[in-house]
């Protein structure tokens, strides 16, 4: 299968995974009655991707988006290729997370998700940011807090699902200052995952261009993967939002917020 | 607080809602003292604009005075008096900077702008009061609102400018500018118009402030007729006249070189493609009735622009694809950059180059907007703009 050679194509990709994937609530009564129909029909064709499973097992979702919670990173940006049946998958220039859900290898394995987003400050500012951990919870929902223990170690507390919280270390396993942070969970992680993190400069002085990827292998196959989507934190999902928030805070200085009053924040 | 809340379709009341107050560090909390209901809050009010909740409060066009700032508010001060643009945008992303407000990366939370981007392959900005879609952002027809971003947003304006004559720099003013500047305007050029309303009508203003000779004005009400009349166009009733004939014959036989869709998603009259979408939009087969953009598109001279302030949320059937393509047309849209057009169209207002006072048709206490709504969605003709005044008695009391 070919994937488009130019970045256009991820759009599709993506746009056909949201409609399967989406979170989103679309309100008590709200006016959306005709859309419904409208929506499926001009997703048509690729919402199935995401249903194929990727491993059974029971419904441990706390693996979820632990892995994810965090919203980051992933590993593999392996661009190129993998085999499936025997077959070569063409990711052509595309970044590994947007190549389609079904052309994966294997049912088990792990599952990449990732975003992409430019954002309006210097490569080097973003990075620095960033590689100080206990600063991540700023922006990042489900994270509690994080707490730094070495050079490369930090403890993550992050809200589970029934509002437990989880733990986990994560272990830097590569930096190249001012351009890439990646790291893995310990191994005896819940939810073992990987982030990476990018930060390359956009053209012609728009800023950087941030580009997260993780790797996960979800906890609870299909059941648990539906479990954390209705909780809202499907580490897909999640990835997007916290990039989008990280964003919003270096550009802005603050998170986009609609509550008409702090009691009212969601 | 009051607030005009919609609580489903065709159904909006004035209830007590909670005060607003600071959330982010760039907010300001408004007292309103002017607010007007739009076009665009009738296609709320009719329900065709997804995802509205029962509970939202509506209004993106208002104005009033700076009662409290966040503490990272740096440009605006308590007992400033301001207009705010209905566009909630950060000033500093990739579009902001391109003064392309309306499409800010950064206004719409998180949550919500995954609708959009999976509706419309990219996230929008936020709006007030206009759907969870832009944010779910309470709006302005209110004592109180609170404004987001106000360092980049809001005007303020001087205190002799009375509230009436500054109001719709908030939205149709500038929509109204910029429908006309999308139509790039050479000497010589016939801009036609369909829809009077307000929107219709600062474009026709602007269309001749940017040096069109010619425009044509095309509606069904006959005193919104005679408003476009006033400021110089010439009219096509479209219950009595074939608008594509008339167009052709009205220009020499090339055409208007500019066409302007200030109607939008819901246009009226009994054309066979309208009746078609009718049925289509009822059984769901479509969510917009583009029949104005279809006929502005078949008008259109080859070569010409074609311009959209109405507004459109969805899908339409029988796009005219092929007219666009074989005429070589341009075709440019979206929701109004409106803090790109402030400081300009303040002062043209100051000059007094362009009226706005003339549109308003009523002003009501914001006890009767109830009644306001009713009166612009049913009467159109002669309801022409409807101002809501929070500091104003009610006529009967409350
Ligand atoms: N782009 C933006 O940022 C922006 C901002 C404000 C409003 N709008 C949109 O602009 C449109 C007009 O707003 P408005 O406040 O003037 O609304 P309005 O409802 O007062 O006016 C619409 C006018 O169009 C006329 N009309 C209906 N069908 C017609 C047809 N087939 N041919 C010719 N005229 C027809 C109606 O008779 C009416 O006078 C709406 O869609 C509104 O949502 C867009
Ligand atoms: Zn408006
Ligand atoms: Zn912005």
């Amino acid at each position: 299968m070919h994937l488009g050679r130019h970045r256009g194509h991820r759009r599709d990709t993506w746009g056909a995974n949201l409609g399967a994937n989406l979170g989103v609530n679309w309100g008590e009564g709200s006016t959306v009655g005709t859309w419904g129909r409208q929506i499926r029909d001009h997703l048509a064709g690729g919402r199935h991707h995401r249903n194929d499973g990727h491993g059974h097992g029971n419904a441990v979702l706390v693996i979820a988006f632990c892995a994810l919670a965090a919203g980051v990173a992933a590993f593999a940006i392996t661009r190129g290729s993998s085999m499936r049946n025997n077959r070569r998958i063409d990711a052509g220039d595309a970044p590994r997370h947007t190549v389609r859900r079904r052309r994966l290898p294997g049912r088990h394995n792990a599952v990449h998700v990732g975003r992409t987003v430019t954002i309006n400050r210097p490569r080097k500012y973003l990075f620095s940011f960033w590689r100080d951990f206990s600063r991540l919870p700023q922006f990042m929902e489900n994270v509690q807090s994080i707490t730094v223990i070495d050079d490369k170690r930090s403890r993550w507390v992050v809200k589970g699902p029934g509002e437990m919280d989880v733990t986990f270390e994560t272990e830097i396993t590569e930096e190249v200052p001012g351009e890439v942070i990646a790291w893995r969970s310990s191994d005896d992680a819940d939810v073992k995952h990987s982030g990476r993190i990018l930060f390359r400069d956009a053209p012609d002085g728009r800023g950087t261009e941030v580009e997260a990827a993780i790797t996960y292998v979800p906890p609870g196959g299909r059941l648990g993967q539906l479990l954390a989507k209705l909780a809202g934190r499907e580490p897909e999902i999640q990835t997007r939002r916290e990039l989008k928030r990280f964003k919003q805070l270096m550009e802005t200085g603050e998170i986009a917020d609609a509550a008409p009053r702090p009691a009212a924040r969601a | 607080m009051r607030a005009l809340v919609w609580h489903g379709k065709n159904d909006v009341r004035v209830d007590t809602v909670e005060d607003p107050a600071i959330v982010n560090p760039r907010d300001v909390i408004i007292k309103v003292t002017s607010t007007a209901i739009c076009g665009s809050d009738l296609h709320l009010y009719h329900g065709v604009i997804p995802t509205l909740r029962a509970g939202d409060i509506l209004g993106h066009e208002f104005m009033g005075e700076v009662v409290e700032t966040g503490a990272k508010q740096k440009k605006l001060r308590k007992g400033d008096r301001v207009v705010v643009p209905f566009v909630i945008a950060c000033g500093e992303c990739f579009f902001c900077r391109k003064l392309q407000y309306s499409a800010c990366d950064n206004s719409n939370p998180v949550d919500k702008a995954d609708m959009s981007e999976m509706l419309f392959g990219h996230q929008m900005s936020g709006i007030f009061g206009y759907s969870h879609l832009t944010g779910g952002y309470a709006g302005g027809q209110a004592e109180y609102v609170r404004v987001p971003f106000a360092d980049v947003g809001p005007i303020a304006v001087p205190d002799d400018l009375e509230d009436d004559k500054v109001l719709f720099l908030s939205d149709i003013l500038p929509t109204g500018w910029m429908a006309a500047e999308n139509c790039e305007i050479e000497e010589g050029d016939t801009v036609a118009v369909w829809g009077c309303g307000p929107i219709g009508l600062f474009a026709v203003q602007s269309a001749f402030l940017m040096g069109a000779h010619k425009v044509i004005a095309i509606d069904h009400y006959p005193h919104r007729l005679e408003l476009a009349r006033k400021f110089g166009a010439e009219i096509i009733n479209f219950k009595d006249v074939d608008v594509h004939a008339a167009l052709v014959e009205m220009t020499g036989g090339i055409g208007p070189d500019a066409v302007i869709d200030a109607v939008g998603m819901e246009s009226h009259g009994m054309a066979p493609d309208n009746i078609l979408d009718w049925a289509e939009q009822t059984v769901m087969l479509e969510t917009d009735r583009p029949h104005a953009l279809r006929q502005a598109i078949h008008a259109c001279r080859k070569g010409g622009r074609v311009s959209i302030p109405g507004v459109y949320g969805g899908f339409v059937n029988h796009f005219p694809i092929g007219a666009v393509m074989e005429k070589g047309l341009t075709i440019r849209t979206g929701q109004t950059h409106v803090q790109k057009y402030l400081p300009r169209l303040l002062d043209m207002i100051r000059e007094g180059r362009i009226d706005t006072t003339f549109l308003i048709s009523h002003r009501l206490p914001l006890e009767e907007a109830r009644e306001g709504y009713r009166l612009f969605d049913e009467e159109q003709n002669e309801t022409t703009k409807v101002v809501l005044k929070p500091g104003m008695e009610a006529a009967n009391g409350r």
